[in-house]
């Protein structure tokens, strides 16, 4: 493709965008640039309903900025991408579909070749540990469980960039942590972009390189913190891991700090 | 990974075969109580005239059904066997819902794709649905002959609320499954045939119970205006002639042929929802 190292694999210029009602228009995201690395794992945290959320579609290309561009790969968006998966709030796995055609599902949308996505999913889905549930129905899985089909099923279409909507929210504490874990490691070993949108700072910190912190509506970007930690041997610690390291505290602080400036005013 | 696989592996304790037992026992009371009411409803039909506390000429007898249906079997120059008669509302049910059934979510899914259409049909639909339908069999007949009134009669009582009932279970498909469906890129077709209908079946079939049954309504309303076959026809000839024995034996084949339909329906649903 001819895309030098350092230019980012998505960028954000000056975007905006209104939603239109009969109540009149809302302001949603006002003046947002931002550019993400190839490879590099960013969480966006702010408050609810702060368009975080909308972030995502706009960079998914489901929706259009009324103002700016999106840029993946120095190219407008302008619709989806098979460059791009997105993981949803929850897993919206089809109940009439097995855990195997759920997880194809992406790959037959874009007419790919099923036998090999077949496989590729078949692969995925042992890796997870859910090789004994391919002809299962979703409801016989446990919440963990699904989630894990919805990370297969995006990651089936091989994309380079995966965005992710507070994938965990819908599940219980120590699930969520354990998969927290699980998908940072997948997403980095196998080289993806990653964005995560959350407004858990603690998910934030412990799973990104880089927190972007968005005000309260019409979300601007506040502030963007590089987070590191000392290990010994220089590789990023897993969330659970980092959730224990002695900087976690210092950067949890220092963003609860900056969203608790807008509870205030 | 049920219940009683989870259990099977130990031998079931001594409470639970007790809960089994009692659970066993509720449902033998319900379905004794269930025939109970049949045997007494028929027992107070037969007595009641033999009685003499109801004229026997407007209720007949239960009695009397199975030899006036024997009798009715054989075909007379003047009239079917009472099989044929059976079978030509039965057809005429089955087309009907079956139409309903395809034009129906046909209609729904346009509505659905151009949301415009809905809006703008949306009072219409709602005063189609709420007519008096039979209000225009006497129309039908005048229109479309003897035998496609049937059918048009059939089809216009259980449309109206196939269209309302698909189209809201299409409104009812969660809209983050259309979002997802979206990420990857589907077009509106996809969306449709990949979420919208699969996603709508237990609708598709709980509207199927309902139109089965408007449908035989339908036709055999239109068998009292134009027919010369069919069960709605006997029941009009056979009150015309005053012989309630007749009628009684079409209504109670109507009975039974509706049961029967509402059994096929149940054993479709639950075959599909084995799926689910």
């Amino acid at each position: 493709m001819g895309i030098a190292a350092n230019s980012p694999k998505v960028e954000l210029r000056d975007v905006g965008l209104r939603y239109f009602g009969r109540e009149g228009e809302t302001e949603a995201l006002k003046g947002i640039s931002l550019s993400v690395a190839p490879g590099e794992f960013v969480a966006i945290i702010g408050q609810s309903g702060c368009g975080k959320s909308t972030l995502l579609s706009l960079i998914s290309g489901i929706l259009s900025p009324t103002e700016g561009s999106v840029l993946v790969d120095g190219g407008d968006v302008t619709g989806p991408s098979r460059k791009v998966g997105y993981m949803l709030q929850q897993d919206y796995l089809f109940e009439w579909r097995t855990i195997l055609e759920n997880a194809v599902l992406g790959a037959e949308i874009q007419g790919a070749n099923m036998a090999m996505a077949r496989e590729r999913a078949t692969q995925l889905l042992t890796r997870y540990g859910l090789g004994q549930f391919l002809q299962h129905l979703p409801r016989q899985l446990s919440g963990g469980m699904r989630q894990r089909v919805a990370l297969a099923r995006t990651l089936c279409t091989e994309p380079d960039i995966v965005l992710l909507d507070e994938p965990f929210s819908a599940l219980d504490s120590q699930t969520r942590i354990a998969l927290a874990d699980e998908v940072s490691e997948i997403l980095r070993r196998e080289g993806k972009t990653a964005i995560l949108v959350t407004h858990d700072i603690g998910e934030a910190v412990s799973m990104a390189e880089r927190v972007i912190v968005l005000s309260r509506r019409p979300g601007r970007v506040k502030s963007d913190h590089a987070i590191r930690f000392k290990t010994v041997d220089g590789a990023r610690p897993a969330p659970f891991a980092a959730r224990n390291a002695p900087e976690f505290n210092g950067y949890f602080n220092a963003l609860w700090r900056e969203l608790e400036v807008h509870v205030e005013g | 990974m049920s219940k009683a696989e989870f259990v099977g592996a130990a031998p079931p304790s001594a409470q639970y075969l007790e809960w089994l037992r009692q659970e066993r026992r509720g449902r033998m009371i319900v379905r004794a109580t269930q025939l109970a009411i049949l045997v007494a409803f028929l027992i107070l039909w037969e007595l009641a005239p033999r009685l003499d506390l109801i004229n026997p000429l407007f209720t007949s007898y239960p009695s009397t059904i199975w030899p006036t249906f024997l009798e009715l079997l054989n075909a007379t120059p003047q009239q079917a066997s009472i099989l044929a008669h059976t079978w030509s509302t039965v057809f005429a049910t089955v087309v009907g819902f079956t139409t309903a059934m395809l034009f129906g979510t046909a209609i729904a899914s346009a509505l659905w794709w151009w949301n415009g259409l809905y809006r703008v049909l949306d009072p219409y639909l709602v005063v189609a649905n709420a007519m008096p339908k039979t209000a225009f069999v006497p129309l039908f007949y005048i229109w479309l002959g003897a035998t496609f009134s049937i059918y048009g009669m059939s089809l216009a009582i259980s449309l109206f609320i196939t269209i309302l009932m698909i189209y809201s279970g299409f409104q009812g498909i969660d809209p983050n499954k259309i979002k997802l469906a979206q990420t990857f890129g589907a077009s509106k077709g996809q969306v449709l045939t990949k979420v919208v209908l699969p996603g709508s079946v237990p609708t598709l079939i709980a509207t199927l119970k309902v139109n089965a049954g408007l449908s035989l309504v339908g036709v055999v309303v239109g068998e009292f205006q134009s027919a010369s076959l069919g069960l709605g026809y006997l029941i009009q000839y056979g009150s015309q002639i005053f012989k309630m024995n007749i009628v009684m034996t079409a209504i109670t084949l109507l009975a039974i042929a509706s049961s029967l339909m509402y059994l096929a329906i149940s054993w479709l649903e639950a075959a599909v929802m084995r799926r689910r």
